[in-house]
């Protein structure tokens, strides 16, 4: 992204460069979202229209709002699990506290946001001072979550909250020349947006990327891992719960509700280009990833496939998707193993370290490809350090 | 690195390619491949025999004491149970295949109901109950467990899917002891009795038929599926999709998982492609979702099927909608408990009791509001449990036993 704005080379060069951009994995989904977009409006004329697209945004918030969560946790090299069934949490939360009674929206909110906090604390502190897996972490409080609320409910919904509270995903501004509506749900994603941009600009958010890409650098540099993590998690299960208040007005109450959430977050955020293991990624490209599979459901519906193969067309997709980029950075990965140390010790002002095109990345003398493909370099996002050799990462905290 | 940006962007150009592909050409090549994949559904979960029963069993006055329809029978062979004959409390086994959906739970909580009152009349000693959640092996292992260690003098099964639990009943019906199967059948006759209201295909006409009279040829109607593979609900789809066919009605299904952010995903973009005039669903868990769809869209509310879940029926209410609301009785958790009593006390049963099921009509629906006015929303309409103990406390608190 800075070198596309900031170098302000010619025309020309600038639209090789975003086409670069647009083929390497962490524009890939740009690409792919274009794509199915047009496909979309071909496929649909309708749909092209602003009213209709606003309504298409309308609907994606929810899961792009869970892919910006899931993009901390990824980014700072963990999982989180849990974050569909604290969406289920949060809505049948909100369906049988708040009721008829519109009075008790706020006090209840503020319910759910410390629940959604204290989960993030749980499973971070789990993963973090006890040292589990938090594969395994969030995975039992998926499970747990989904048993309480089992447990709650009865299995079936108890009844959709005060219309007054689920007007944030129901409603929005209306009579705006246009688009005709404009969506609570689409401002609450332009500001969680916004504040994701801003937040892993500050050191905190650059000290969580470092912390995926080297642990063992970023504790010798100061930082406070366990808190750093923990704090993901809490980000994490924080936008969870904002989905849910999204949700429960949009669709209504239901222990399905947020069922699946968690993979389609992995799969938009692996799909946006950020490395699963941690230390590289974009949160916008993230957002772009859950953008790009709603797209593909919505795409393949208009298009008619059945019903009963629509999943195998999904899946197909999605895992060319994924290969496309797990391939092209796996092999710009083999070619850089050797360059890591010098980079990874400045982890923290991932600005100063010179993002490295993938045309250095088989040379063996890194200072002067740098300098010859720094035009080339265009990427969405600046790239804190290059790449580890996995043995690094085993010392980790 | 050169050859691999070249190896990369083929890749790209192919996946491009391959969406692209899937869509443009669709009008072309899917359509046909629908029509198969629909003909072969139908020849797979359509029985012109059983459509035919079913049909013809919706307009028989069905036998038995009134206003107690969970006793009442059509068409029954009655079967000589006095073999079974014995005094004293019974232990009774109970494998289920699940309590995941509103349905179950509801039926779940009226069969406590029932045991309570057979407790206390001696029958039963005690129920012990197995939950498979959604899962054949974790069934078949119950009921395998249920025959070596359970204790049982009776089992009761409600099976999580046909072809799979058939060999399992087998091997319950060879212990000797009496084996009651319901809701969902099995491929086998051996149990003394098996328990079903009249069924998918009577659920399917009586919905098709609705839609039909309310709709015009060459309308649209949205099919909302919970989930495929189980023979109840394949059969309710599989009749309407013939009588949508034969009228000249223009049918899409899609599974919803009873999810209502999808089923509202589902129904935006079929008003973003052209005009609904019908909704015809499989269960009515989620119509609310539907519904809202079409207040937020901003159009007309279409005709509609839903169930006899109370949200549904507090919404048809609330919005003035067309909508019948189809019955899959839910009192028939009671009939296996009441079978025990019976088939013990060594009088007949049918050997296949087929429940009444009749759907609620807009003249009915007030009634059945009135009734269930304090009952939560995932509630049944038509649960029977009134003149059980714990009505109406138990159900509208919902506990799960």
């Amino acid at each position: 992204m800075s070198a596309v704005t900031s170098e302000r080379p010619s025309a020309g060069a600038r639209l090789a460069a975003l086409g670069r951009t647009l083929v390497s994995p962490r524009g890939a989904v740009f690409l792919l979202l274009i794509v199915l977009l047009i496909a979309m409006a071909v496929l649909n004329p309708s749909f092209a229209e602003p009213s209709q697209f606003i309504r298409f945004v309308q609907r994606v918030a929810p899961v792009a709002i869970v892919a910006i969560g899931q993009y901390f946790v990824i980014v700072g090299g963990e999982f989180d699990l849990s974050m569909g069934s604290v969406v289920t949490a949060q809505v049948v939360i909100a369906g049988n506290l708040i009721g008829q009674d519109e009075a008790k929206s706020l006090p209840v909110l503020a319910l759910m946001l410390a629940f959604g906090a204290f989960i993030g604390l749980v499973n971070g502190l789990i993963v973090t001072l006890l040292k589990v897996p938090s594969f395994i972490v969030t995975l039992g409080m998926m499970l747990a979550l989904l048993g309480g609320t089992l447990y709650w409910t009865g299995g079936a919904a108890t009844g959709n909250p005060a219309d007054g509270f689920r007007e944030i995903g129901r409603g929005g501004i209306r009579g705006i020349p246009v688009i005709d509506i404009l969506p609570w749900s689409v401002v609450v994603l332009a500001v969680v947006l916004a504040a994701a941009i801003w937040f892993s600009k500050r050191p905190f958010g650059r000290t969580i990327i470092a912390l995926g890409d080297n642990p063992t650098t970023a504790r010798f540099s100061g930082t406070r891992n366990w808190w750093v993590k923990t704090s993901t998690f809490m980000i994490s299960s924080l936008s969870a719960t904002v989905a849910g208040v999204l949700l429960v007005g949009y669709a209504g109450v239901h222990p399905s509700v947020g069922r699946g959430y968690e993979f389609i977050a992995i799969t938009a955020v692996v799909l946006g280009g950020v490395v699963l293991g941690g230390g590289r990624g974009w949160v916008v490209a993230a957002a772009a990833g859950a953008f790009a599979l709603e797209a593909l459901f919505t795409v393949l519906n208009f298009a008619g496939v059945p019903s009963t193969y629509r999943d195998a067309v999904q899946g197909a997709i999605i895992i060319l998707a994924v290969a496309y980029s797990a391939t092209t950075f796996r092999s710009r990965r083999r070619g850089r193993g050797i360059e890591a140390s010098p980079d990874a010790t400045s982890p923290t002002s991932p600005d100063a370290a010179t993002p490295i095109s993938p045309d250095a990345a088989n040379k063996t003398s890194p200072a002067p490809a740098e300098e010859r493909d720094a035009p080339a370099s265009a990427r969405p996002a600046p790239i804190p350090s290059t790449s580890r050799a996995d043995n690094e990462t085993k010392g980790g905290s | 690195m050169r050859r691999r940006y070249t190896v990369a962007s083929a890749m790209v150009g192919a996946l491009a390619l391959l969406t692209m592909a899937g869509c443009t050409t669709d009008p072309n090549v899917a359509a046909p491949t629908d029509d198969a994949a629909s003909t072969e559904e139908s020849v797979e979960w359509f029985d012109q025999e059983l459509f035919d029963k079913q049909d013809a069993e919706r307009d028989v006055v069905p036998e038995g004491p009134d206003g107690e329809p969970w006793l009442q029978h059509i068409n029954a062979e009655m079967v000589d149970t006095s073999e079974f004959a014995a005094e004293g409390a019974k232990k009774a086994c109970f494998a289920n295949a699940s309590i995941s959906n509103p349905w179950r739970t509801t039926g779940w909580i009226t069969m406590n109901q029932q045991l309570e009152v057979l407790q206390e009349a001696g029958v039963i000693s005690e129920m012990e109950t197995r939950d498979a959640q959604d899962s054949d092996d974790t069934q078949i292992a119950d009921i395998d467990y249920f025959i070596e260690e359970g204790g049982c003098d009776v089992f009761i099964i409600s099976p999580n899917s046909t072809a799979a639990m058939t060999p399992a009943v087998e091997r319950a019906c060879e212990t000797g002891k009496p084996v009651i199967v319901f809701d969902r059948g099995v491929q086998t006759d051996c149990p003394v009795t098996f328990i079903h209201p009249i069924g998918g295909f009577a659920w399917g006409i009586d919905t098709a038929e609705f839609l039909i009279d309310e709709l015009e040829e060459g309308d649209k109607v949205v099919a909302l599926r919970i989930l495929p593979g189980v023979d109840v609900l394949e059969q309710r789809w599989a009749a309407a999709e013939k009588l949508f066919d034969e009228a000249g009605i223009e049918a899409v299904d899609y599974f919803t998982g009873a999810d209502p952010a999808e089923i509202k995903k589902i129904i935006s973009d079929e008003l973003a492609k052209g005009d609904v005039q019908g909704i015809w669903m499989d269960a009515g868990d989620g119509a609310v979702a539907a519904i809202e769809a079409f207040e937020d869209a901003g159009v007309d509310y279409p005709v509609m099927t839903g169930e006899d879940e109370m949200s549904f029926l507090r919404k048809w209410k609330e919005t003035g909608l067309t909508g019948l609301a189809p019955v899959y009785s839910n009192f028939q958790w009671r009939t296996p408990l009441l079978a025990v009593q019976k088939i013990f006390a060594g009088e007949e049963v049918p050997s296949e009791w087929v429940l009444p099921q009749s759907p609620i009509t807009a003249e009915e629906v007030d009634q059945y509001l009135a009734l269930n006015e304090n009952m939560p929303d995932g509630h049944y309409a038509k649960f029977g449990g009134e003149d059980l103990p714990g009505y109406p406390q138990v159900w509208e608190d919902r506990i799960v036993p």
